[in-house]
């Protein structure tokens, strides 16, 4: 194993009662990596994203975060080293931003410790970082979406992890919105070396941001590689069983996606 | 937690005390301040001390399981009321006087019913392994229902004095029958608070969502598997001493959230103090409202408990 694989899967396959929905999938990624899952529904994308982050026990196989299985870790352990943010995380409960963004230095704490000035300040920093300073005093649930995902983000990040899971973080947001949230983690990927690993609907976003895509079908990996070699019109009309015309942006040269209906 | 919370805090123990004195003045008789010492007042105010311990004791372990069920829960709506919870326990203690069992034999025979009829409310609400909302009060009412239904038939075939009556079970009472039995239950009571208290961290991360709290590191299984067990115990010991009072639990909590917000390592000792005054006030109006008669409890809390309830519901969904 390499030095710089962050997370190795080996062999792993699991789901729900006993079904498999993930299908012996290998897989290293690399410190610094920005991951993106991509297939269609059902392709077992977020059944993925939860085995990685111990929501799921794997039925065969594992996964080696630094080389230590995460099944053996201890979990505040684990949740120091890798955070997760939703698709849309609906909080009903009033509590106010600074709050739910301390709650993320939780793995940090023991049982009965009350947070330091240092928890404090790296709360603080974190709601710099995702531009949500701003909204420190407001409460959670008052927030519209955007505003709410980078406070969640922020919560993520105060845990001080290594590797951060999203899964389909900007599905309910605005193109504006979208960009925004992605370019954050861009710069957290870029200036911290945060690994990122993403589940994405868009293809198009993630050829823009991932350097690395993995399309699964049908539990098992069907492709991966850079964006330019995973998305290409063969693979994509593979898998997704529809017309699509590939062309590079010029701008970057990155490739992108264009649907074709059926219908004349 | 900050001075201005921690100024709360002192304000709600000052109100406390102050209706606790309330409450030993006031009554069928009223005793005037200054002779609140004579000797010949002694029994009645010993008596209404007595009274004023129940109703803390009741009031903050009631509205205590109320934060936590509505937090491992994430339904507003949970409360050991109307999840059957104080049922079961009822019908536990029923059972176990009925058979002739004492002393702390009664609690735990309450706690038997309490954790049967949590279990079986989960089972009963649950659908490939999620609790929707509205089923678990569905089903947490057809229980409390059927069960109370059982506890009043064998309270009604009975001749067991220790039983007292029916009302007292389905209304609950104040009235002190056994000191040994009130501290015992005040000990249980307050261990469990306290017990509940250690876990404010991990009820703040759980009221985000399971998942999110899965994702801090919390092993969100056990957690709520020890505090449906800190809860089944409270509760089975409040319905030892003072019969089923509904609305506590479901009330006070969501008034200390407007109050104090949700962090729970504020709202758990707001909400018991709020809860003590609230049961104190309660049982005062209980008793001069037609003196010599005595309104049950669970009557006041009720007519008391609604309307309130709608107004704070109805304040928080203008302030959104």
């Amino acid at each position: 194993m390499s030095s710089d694989t962050l997370l190795k899967i080996n062999g792993l396959s699991g789901g729900y009662h006993r079904q498999a929905i993930i299908k012996n999938i290998s897989l290293d990624i690399q410190k610094g990596d920005f991951l993106g899952i991509i297939g269609p529904n059902g392709s077992g994308k977020t059944t993925l994203l939860r085995l990685l982050s111990r929501i799921l026990t794997p039925q065969e196989g594992n996964i080696l975060l630094e080389g230590n299985d995460i099944k053996e870790m201890d979990l505040k352990k684990f949740c120091q080293k890798a955070a997760f943010v939703s698709e849309d995380t609906v909080i009903n409960f009033s509590f106010s931003v600074l709050e739910v963004v301390l709650m993320g230095r939780i793995p940090h704490l023991g049982r009965l410790q009350v947070e330091t000035k240092e928890d404090l300040a790296i709360a603080e920093k974190s709601l710099d970082i995702t531009d949500a300073s701003g909204l420190k005093e407001k409460r959670i649930d008052e927030l519209s979406a955007g505003e709410r995902q980078r406070v969640i983000i922020a919560k993520a990040l105060a845990q001080q992890p290594a590797l951060l899971f999203l899964d389909e973080p900007t599905s309910h947001l605005d193109i504006g919105h979208k960009i925004q949230v992605l370019d954050l983690l861009k710069r957290l990927n870029r200036q911290d070396n945060l690994t990122i690993v993403m589940v994405l609907h868009d293809l198009n976003l993630a050829s823009e941001y991932c350097n690395r895509i993995v399309l699964l079908d049908q539990g098992m990996i069907f492709k991966q590689g850079s964006p330019r070699e995973v998305l290409t019109y063969q693979n994509i009309e593979a898998v997704y069983k529809t017309v699509v015309v590939v062309n590079d942006n010029p701008i970057n040269s990155k490739p992108y996606v264009l649907l074709v209906s059926k219908e004349k | 937690m900050n001075a201005y919370l921690k100024r709360r805090l002192l304000v709600l123990s000052g109100i406390l005390l102050i209706v606790a004195l309330c409450g030993i003045l006031k009554g069928s008789v009223n005793i005037p301040f200054t002779q609140l010492l004579l000797k010949e007042n002694q029994p009645i105010v010993n008596l209404r001390i007595l009274r004023i311990l129940v109703a803390i004791v009741a009031g903050s372990g009631l509205a205590a399981s109320g934060v936590v069920l509505q937090a491992i829960l994430r339904n507003p709506l949970a409360e050991p009321y109307l999840l059957g919870t104080s049922s079961g326990a009822g019908l536990g203690a029923v059972i176990a006087i009925i058979i002739g069992a004492s002393g702390l034999y009664l609690p735990l025979a309450a706690f038997i019913g309490a954790i049967s009829s949590i279990v079986l409310v989960y089972n009963l609400a649950r659908q490939n392994n999620k609790i929707p909302e509205q089923s678990l009060i569905l089903s947490g009412v057809i229980i409390s229902v059927a069960l109370s239904a059982i506890m009043v038939f064998l309270v009604s075939i009975s001749s067991n004095e220790v039983l007292h009556s029916i009302t007292w079970w389905l209304w609950g009472n104040l009235q002190v029958y056994d000191i040994g039995l009130l501290a015992t239950a005040g000990i249980i009571v307050f261990s469990g608070i306290i017990a509940i208290y250690i876990f404010s961290q991990d009820l703040n991360a759980i009221s985000l969502g399971e998942e999110e709290a899965m994702h801090l590191g919390i092993d969100v299984e056990a957690t709520k598997k020890i505090l449906i067990l800190i809860t089944s115990v409270i509760i089975s010991s409040v319905v030892c001493i003072c019969g089923i009072i509904g609305f506590v639990g479901l009330m006070i909590p969501h008034m200390m959230r407007l109050v104090v917000g949700p962090n729970h390592k504020i709202l758990i000792p707001a909400t018991c103090l709020a809860a003590a005054v609230f049961m104190v006030a309660c049982d005062i109006l209980s008793r001069v409202i037609f003196p010599p008669l005595e309104i049950p409890i669970g009557v006041i809390t009720a007519i008391l408990g609604a309307p309130t309830f709608i107004f704070l519901l109805k304040r928080s969904q203008r302030a959104k």
